[in-house]
């Protein structure tokens, strides 16, 4: 390179970083940067009210699956805590699944109406996607609860006598879930099925195949990097849940997300809190790195 | 003689399966807004029509505060993130990959990345810190954090629409002698507006919308909308609750339709 | 015409990539455009010739060599401080703006004052007629308007010298034709000198006072358009403009013998060694073996409505196209198969470097 185009090439780099750095800064004031100071909290020992005390500590780490006996001083496995988790892993990963059983069939809908009304219904997919989640989880309380629409419909038709009590478990928060994070499986899957060759279809048919082969041995394979997007999509922030959990599991019914905001409140217990919420964010972050090395090249189109 | 037309791409439930979803989606919704006309006292009975929920929830002293703060954040929120994604997305397209570029994205997008459960205990134990440290209050540290982590809302639609604009137009307007800031003046910002507008609209509706990471940035008597609301879900529901999340719908509603026109006409143009 | 340079380009690299993967654009191009000239790059896609037009913009610094304008080197400079213009491929039209405030941008960015920009650009739009839509957005118009639009904002700042990439090959044919047309008489009534790139050879022919041709980033030949026609440097030149034939053989002096025995007349030509010789197809004679010449068989007879194509062999193989008037009705012509002498019209036949 000539000495002119080095310049141009640096001046260019140059400015594309002091460009970014406001942003840069601030994120790392205000995102990355505190994860630091979680890492470094998991590592000490509890302060008697709340808070920490500043000796190295490996107690929030062993903790997590862990718990001392008050009375004796051993150590067993925490059943309650591997209770969380499992309630967290098996309801994230149930959501996930019915999310993609009732999410394919309706992004295929999607992909395959003429395309001047395709940007009406992907509008209306969008539109619950960016509204209020809070919102969007007391609307499902107001379905479920005991005189909800559900109750009131069944008993009007006389399915049921009695209401039944479908709040406040694990399975309103599987409804909730599965209602707040459906358009996060929809649009990548959308994108994906919207570049899918439709003639190949055609020569599937034209190849001796029913409409069930093709699904399996055509439309799946083809659409797969989709179905991965929409999966990990789902399943992280299923993970980490905080808000549907604690309106539809009623305080008892906790997932992990509940679990670490109880160690920073009445559990008084940060570095189990700091711990947990590392252990959340390895896992994502093993999530997320799955979702780049399958998925990448439609990590764009997930907006819609 | 009709014949059944045959339709490779019709796969036997789906479009069943499908509108039973659409109808799903709105159901919940739809029944939150008309409980809020309820005039019964309780959300479990109705009880007529009435708008009376509307009228007590505006004449409540903590909803008026929780809504200007709420509404003082975002638009703080929205204004700095904007203006830094802005910036960002014009350092980060269009110009040869640089080292350090990837570093910039993940940095950018990390708050999408993140759960917010995780952020938020962050941001908890590291404002107690300056808190204690510095003694300043506030409710600077809210926005702060809402500024943060509308970064990756602004900056993906400016990016959009940067990575959709003709490089050329650019290089055309310093072939006719524009400076680099004249360039940028005259023909990138105005080329660039939709898609800044877009990004604070979407950066305004998260900030507004946001719950959990506010919840622990907050201080006491620092509500704002969501987690005022998400505090009344603890206790005896009325009516009111569904008042307020409807206006919010509403306004969510109607800042999202303006997006999705300002999105759109990038393709016609 | 006095031959002044307005643009040297000395000794020119461009090189896309580093290392190993560089890609050389430009290989050492050395060019002189005069003063007033219509100059034509012509080469096919990916041969360097925009990467030329651009490095005279200014959009991109060279490897390099120097780029020189009236005498001055401007091989650094960015655009905004080149007195030249470019009207792009995509026409590049401010969508924002309206036809006139496209036309006054330059002006504007030059600090003209406001009754000078309303004039000019008033003068330039009706230069090229399109007074009456000054005031429409840019998307509205047609692809011949928006063409013309972006040619009056190139020449409204009087550039020294107009680039023009392409600014043809987004029209359909017939208003390829016209625009040629407008591009010649523009260039005429303004007197500023434009290159001018294409692919397109018939363009470049009818158009310029002189064509350079480019391929693989090397400037292949310079010269007027019959230059390059009748007397192409090489290989390339010859096939890339118009059709040809070629024979290869031994030179003798002022001939060429070739695999058969048969011994073609160049004069010129010097012995020694292989040598090539270029024939364009109209300059071929068929007549019946008896007159002599060199005998030849037709293989093929292609119809083209004025001319007929006819496909010869020769005996050591080679095969050459001969363009022929078509007969006239109920006027025998000739035959597949049928054995013919083939004689080569006078100074037609023209050396070429491989």
């Amino acid at each position: 390179m000539s000495p002119a185009e080095l310049r141009e090439t640096r001046r260019s780099a140059r400015n594309g970083w002091l460009l970014s750095t406001p942003a840069l800064i601030l994120l790392f004031c205000a995102a990355a940067g505190p994860l630091l100071i979680v890492v470094i909290y998991s590592f000490l020992a509890p302060g008697k009210y709340g808070n920490v005390e500043w000796q190295f500590s490996t107690a929030g780490w062993v903790g997590i699956l862990w718990t001392k006996d008050i009375f004796d001083e051993t150590w067993h496995l925490a059943d309650a805590h591997l209770a969380i988790f499992w309630r967290s892993v098996s309801l994230s990963l149930l959501t996930t699944l019915f999310t993609f059983l009732v999410g394919f069939p309706t992004a295929w809908f999607i992909a395959t109406r003429p395309a001047n009304h395709r940007a009406f219904w992907l509008f209306l997919i969008t539109i619950p996607f960016w509204t209020n989640l809070l919102i969007r989880t007391y609307a499902i309380n107001e379905v479920l609860r005991k005189e909800g629409l559900v109750n009131t419909v069944l008993i009007k038709l006389h399915v049921l006598s009695e209401p039944l009590d479908m709040l406040y478990g694990p399975f309103a928060i599987f409804v909730g879930m599965t209602y707040v994070y459906l358009p996060l499986m929809v649009l990548p899957l959308f994108a994906s099925i919207d570049r899918f060759d439709m003639k190949l279809l055609e020569a599937g048919h034209d190849l001796y195949a029913s409409r069930w082969q093709l699904l399996r041995r055509v439309i799946l394979p083809i659409v797969k990097p989709g179905i991965i997007a929409g999966s990990i999509l789902v399943f992280v922030p299923s993970l980490g849940a905080y808000v549907t959990p604690r309106v539809l599991g009623g305080g008892k019914q906790m997932m992990i997300g509940n679990f670490i905001e109880l160690q920073f409140g009445q559990g008084r217990n940060w570095p189990l809190g700091a711990a947990l919420s590392m252990t959340l964010l390895i896992v994502v972050t093993v999530a997320l790195l799955v979702y780049v090395r399958y998925a990448g090249r439609d990590g764009d189109a997930r907006h819609g | 003689m009709a014949e059944k037309h045959f339709e490779v791409s019709r796969l036997p439930g789906f479009a069943t399966t499908a509108i039973i979803v659409f109808v799903a989606l709105y159901v919940p919704i739809f029944t939150l807004v008309a409980y809020s006309f309820n005039a019964s006292m309780s959300v479990a009975v109705w009880g007529g029509f009435s708008t009376d929920w509307y009228v007590k929830a505006w004449s409540n002293q903590q909803i008026k505060d929780a809504t200007l703060r709420s509404l003082i954040i975002a638009c703080f929120a929205a204004a700095i993130s904007t203006a830094v994604a802005t910036m960002a997305a014009l350092g980060t397209t269009r110009r040869k990959a640089f080292k350090g570029q990837t570093f910039i994205y993940v940095m950018i997008n990390q708050p999408l990345m993140v759960p917010e459960i995780v952020t938020a205990v962050a941001l908890l134990i590291l404002f107690g810190m300056i808190k204690q440290a510095t003694g300043i209050q506030g409710i600077g540290y809210v926005i702060l954090a809402h500024s943060a982590f509308c970064i990756p809302f602004a900056y993906l639609p400016i990016r959009a629409r940067l990575e959709g604009m003709d490089l050329s137009l650019e290089t055309a307007a310093a072939d006719l002698y524009a400076t680099p800031w004249q360039t940028f003046r005259r023909v990138t910002l105005p080329l660039l507006a939709p898609g800044i507008a877009a990004g604070a609209m979407l950066a305004f509706v998260i900030s507004l919308d946001d719950v959990v990471i506010t919840e622990f940035v907050k201080a006491g008597g620092q509500d704002t909308l969501p987690t005022y609301m998400l505090g009344q879900m603890k206790r005896q529901l009325t009516p009111e609750i569904n008042a307020v999340s409807s206006m919010l719908l509403l306004v969510t509603v109607a800042l999202l339709t303006a997006f999705f026109l300002l999105t759109r006409k990038k393709n016609d143009g | 015409m006095t031959a002044e340079t307005i643009i040297s380009a000395r000794n020119v690299v461009k090189a896309f990539g580093q290392g190993a993967a560089a890609v050389r654009a430009l290989d050492d191009v050395s060019l002189d455009i005069l003063r007033g000239e219509f100059f034509t790059l012509l080469g096919p896609s990916g041969c360097g010739k925009t990467t030329l037009l651009r490095l005279i913009a200014g959009f991109e610094m060279p490897t390099g060599g120097q780029i020189l304008l009236d005498g001055a080197d401007i091989t650094t400079l960015p655009p905004n401080r080149r007195p030249v213009n470019t009207v792009f491929q995509s026409y590049a039209l401010f969508p924002h703006l309206t036809v006139a405030q496209n036309v006054a941008f330059g002006l504007q960015m030059l600090g003209k004052p406001a009754a000078e920009v309303k004039a000019t650009t008033a003068r330039m739009l009706a230069l090229v007629k399109l007074d009456h839509l000054a005031g429409r957005k840019t998307a509205q118009l047609s692809g011949g308007q928006q063409q013309r639009v972006a040619l009056a904002r190139a020449l409204a700042p009087q550039p020294k010298v107009l680039l023009l990439d392409e600014p043809l090959s987004a029209l359909d044919l017939k208003l390829r034709k016209e625009m040629q047309v407008e591009l010649k008489r523009l260039q005429i009534e303004t007197g500023i000198t434009f290159v001018f790139v294409t692919h397109d050879q018939e363009e470049a022919l009818t158009m310029s006072d002189r064509i350079g041709v480019m391929s693989n980033g090397k400037l292949q030949q310079v010269g007027t358009a019959k230059d390059i026609y009748t007397r192409p440097r090489n290989r390339f030149v010859a096939s890339f403009i118009g059709e040809t034939n070629f024979l290869t053989g031994t030179a003798e002096d002022d001939a060429l013998r070739i695999a058969g025995g048969a011994r073609i007349p160049v004069p010129g030509l010097r012995a020694g060694g292989a040598a090539t010789v270029t024939v364009r197809p109209e300059q071929l004679r068929l007549g019946p073996p008896a007159e002599g010449g060199l005998p030849a068989t037709v293989r093929d007879l292609v119809y083209f409505g004025t001319d007929t194509h006819c496909h010869l062999l020769l005996e050591d193989g080679t095969e050459l196209v001969a363009r022929l008037q078509s007969p006239a009705s109920g006027e025998a012509g000739f035959v597949t198969g049928q054995k013919v002498g083939l004689r080569f019209a006078e100074g037609a036949v023209q050396k070429v470097e491989e």
